[in-house]
């Protein structure tokens, strides 16, 4: 008898951190103690994007999606829903919305807006079992362009794709290609995979390379036929053990089946594909860096050009691409150009990977047509903003990126026009903001990111940006001028202009984009010395209101600068010149007469 | 394993899996075909649901009709056991009873392959879930 069901395990990074792999060994156990394993069989597959409700598992055939699945739950999966085909009720997604348990992934709103075709196969196969790829046309993109195209051709439809680099700055990919190609004709070259992927919170590379080695090693020999190179290295932080594991599996795989190697699938063509570890410094993503650590040198930035295809990894041409660019590859070869350029926008085509997190109610790893509208992705795929709040701002492109706010809810998404917003694509980070967040604070937070990943090569970045954030301190202490608004400005263009790398030249955007979206909000914390978001702890005020107040004393008593005076059965008053915020008197007083401003 | 030699082996591989796979890629691909649910509640198995979804399986394989076979639970309606929905692309679902093997056939041959209605249609009071 064949196999009727399959119950996907999600075996990514998130799900395998709370326990996925004993839900694994428990189901096994169970249908085996059932004697069902000829009836239904575990797969473990990688990750569906809904890490935060992890455990994940999926039965197929009827789609229905467990979270936070535990082994002790195994039985009554079993039992109930594959024996019996009862969904075990308490294990399936609640809508945020509705508060009703959602039946299957078909009718989740999380899904419904999704287009997945880099992500395709992640959370479908099992990743470490290379048939499953082929199963799902994995390396008959290879080999179609080492049979039936010349590098020419396929670098023509690479281009007539209108694919642009999801690495951060949109490169159309096939005009890189073709000048890898055209650079040094005959000379050694090399194939760069970008998996450095540094931005806080960003997880996109890491789950596609998890859930789908085997489209990345297919894309970069289909790289290595386009621009004549045999060598393909993939940079990798070395804190992905996980994705470094799948990618261990996967090229070993891939040379036993013959599809990496010498004179694969009996074409003349010649591939291999090494490892290599970064360290984990953010600015070792940018592709000069990134060549000098692979040479074993420090991992700093040089002046471009030369550009990496004219003199790269040891001197040679060196095309580097990041990860989702090139599982975007092998789609293309196999649906032709035509189709994928029919997604997108007019410059942008095709879809993008984000990761949405912050103050939504479904965080995850989401794939979505470009165009799409954030209050489409934050309303629909995100299910609006945790526990009913207000949505202020949407961070994108991470550290080097800038924000979006309520009057860019309806704008379609894409390359140009969140640069035209003031932010960028950057690799996919988005970061949701409500009421609560106080946009200098935000600012802050990311120049404090930026000044500690500095690699301190050039001036304008090392001494100008603690700079920034220097001020940006002052700002939210309490202490800023108007002065200071008007320097945070001018040495922002200065920064932008005068740094080497693109990290320099980038990490004034969320100061400019904040400064930009919410200028009010900036001179509140100056003149008023005011943080509507109550986050900026110093400008944090406490009063007594005097009605509710009863007189007991007890505040006065704790606060620890003897800022509060009164008498027995009489109000209190706070002296805000002596008081330090330190909060001890709002979590004593009994009767909810402190308030916080 | 032996090395994939060229494009035809490969293609061989990929055919292989396709049983594997298949079931995967048409729950991916729900909405588009055809779904049959069969009732799976303690009194559908006494009567005979297990021979039902088994034959629905093979025979609509045999004939290379792209359908969904799924179990699932009690549909509420016991007293017609076994019971079988069948939602065609754009229709609304439509519940059989009593469907053994004969009735199996007529469903796949007369209401999915001819779009015609058949005897042991039952009224829709049940929720589907
Ligand atoms: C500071 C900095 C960090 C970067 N980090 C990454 C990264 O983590 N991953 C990545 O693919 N590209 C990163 N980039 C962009 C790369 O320099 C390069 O443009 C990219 O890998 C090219 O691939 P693409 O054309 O496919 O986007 C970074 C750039 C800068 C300036
Ligand atoms: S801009 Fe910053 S990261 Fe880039 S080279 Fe200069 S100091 Fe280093
Ligand atoms: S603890 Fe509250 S009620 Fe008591 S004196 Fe202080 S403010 Fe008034
Ligand atoms: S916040 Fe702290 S310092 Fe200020 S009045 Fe209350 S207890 Fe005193
Ligand atoms: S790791 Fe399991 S859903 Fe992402």
């Amino acid at each position: 008898m064949a196999v009727k069901m399959h119950i996907l395990v999600c075996g990514g990074t998130g799900c395998s951190a709370s326990a996925s792999h004993e839900v694994v060994t428990e189901l096994n156990k169970e249908l085996v103690a059932h004697d069902l394993t000829d009836f239904a069989k575990v797969v473990v597959t990688g990750c569906f994007g809904f890490c935060e409700r992890g455990p994940i598992v999926k039965i197929i055939p009827d789609n229905t999606f467990y979270t936070r699945v535990q082994p002790s739950d195994a039985k009554e999966i079993i039992e109930e829903h594959i024996i019996k085909g009862r969904k075990v009720q308490r294990l399936l997604y609640v809508a945020p919305d509705t508060n009703e348990s959602v039946s299957d992934s078909k009718h989740m709103e999380f899904y419904k807006k999704q287009l997945r075709i880099a992500l395709r196969n992640c959370g479908f196969i099992d990743p470490e079992n290379i048939e499953e790829s082929i199963a799902r046309d994995g390396y008959a993109a290879l080999g179609k362009c080492l049979t039936e195209m010349t590098p020419a051709q396929v670098i023509d439809e690479i281009k007539k794709s209108g694919l642009r680099g999801r690495g951060g700055a949109g490169f159309p990919t096939g005009l890189k290609w073709e000048i890898a190609s055209k650079s040094r004709v005959g000379e050694q070259k090399y194939v760069v995979c970008n998996a450095d992927e540094g931005d806080p919170g960003a997880f996109m590379d890491r789950s596609l390379l998890e859930g789908d080695p085997h489209s990345i090693l297919e894309a970069m020999a289909i790289c290595g036929y386009c621009i004549g190179a045999n060598k393909g290295l993939i940079y990798i932080r070395a804190e992905y053990p996980l994705a470094i594991h799948r990618l261990q599996v996967a090229i070993k795989q891939a040379e036993e089946y013959g599809l990496l190697g010498k004179d694969i699938l009996g074409t003349g063509f010649d591939f291999e594909i090494e490892l290599r570890y970064g360290a984990g410094a953010f600015v070792c993503g940018e592709e000069t860096a990134l060549i000098h650590s692979m040479e074993g040198k420090r991992g700093e930035p040089t002046f471009k050009p030369p550009f990496p295809a004219q003199s790269g990894y040891l001197e040679k041409p060196t095309n580097v691409n990041n990860v989702e660019t090139y599982a975007n590859i092998p789609v293309i070869i196999n649906k032709g150009a035509d189709w994928f350029s029919s997604i997108g926008t007019e410059k942008s085509k095709g879809t993008k990977v984000f990761a949405l997190a912050g103050k939504i109610n479904n965080v995850g790893l989401i794939e979505v047509p470009m165009g799409i509208t954030l209050r489409e992705i934050i309303y629909e795929i995100g299910g609006g903003i945790k526990g009913g709040k207000k949505f202020k701002a949407v961070q994108t492109g991470g550290p080097s990126g800038g924000c979006l706010t309520e009057k860019h809810l309806d704008t379609p998404i894409d390359y140009d026009s969140l640069v035209a917003a003031g932010s960028m694509m950057g690799s996919g980070g988005m970061i949701v903001m409500d009421e609560d967040d106080c946009m200098v604070a935000i600012a802050k937070f990311y120049l404090g990111f930026t000044v500690d990943e500095s690699c301190g090569k050039c001036t304008p970045c090392r001494v100008g940006n603690k700079r920034l954030h220097e001020i940006l301190t002052k700002i939210t202490d309490g202490k800023g001028t108007m002065q200071d608004l008007e320097e945070l400005k001018n040495l922002s263009a200065v920064i932008k202009d005068t740094a080497l790398c693109g990290l320099g030249q980038t990490s004034p955007n969320p100061v400019l984009s904040t400064i930009t979206n919410f200028w009010d909000e900036y001179v509140e914390h100056v003149t008023e010395k005011k943080c509507r978001a109550g986050q900026c702890k110093a400008l944090k005020k406490y009063y007594i209101d005097p009605e509710k107040c009863k007189g007991c004393t007890a505040c006065a008593r704790a606060c620890p600068v003897g800022a509060i005076t009164g008498t027995l059965k009489n109000p209190h008053v706070i002296d805000q010149d002596k008081c330090i915020k330190c909060g001890t008197c709002y979590e004593k007083c009994r009767f909810g007469a402190i308030s916080i401003k | 394993m032996n090395k994939i030699k060229n494009l035809a082996e490969l293609r061989k591989v990929k055919e292989g899996m396709q049983s594997r796979m298949s079931m995967r890629e048409k729950a991916d691909s729900s909405e588009a075909i055809i779904q049959i649910k069969v009732g799976m509640a303690t009194s559908g198995i006494a009567s005979g649901a297990k021979e039902t979804m088994n034959y629905l399986i093979t025979e609509l394989d045999k004939r290379n009709i792209k359908a969904l076979v799924m179990q699932v639970g009690d549909m509420g309606y016991s007293y017609a056991e076994p019971t079988v929905e069948v939602t065609i692309p754009g229709k609304d679902p439509v519940v059989f009873g009593e469907v053994k093997i004969p009735r199996a056939q007529e469903i796949i041959e007369k209401y999915i392959i001819g779009g015609e209605l058949i005897e042991g249609i039952l009224p829709a009071n049940y929720r589907s879930i």
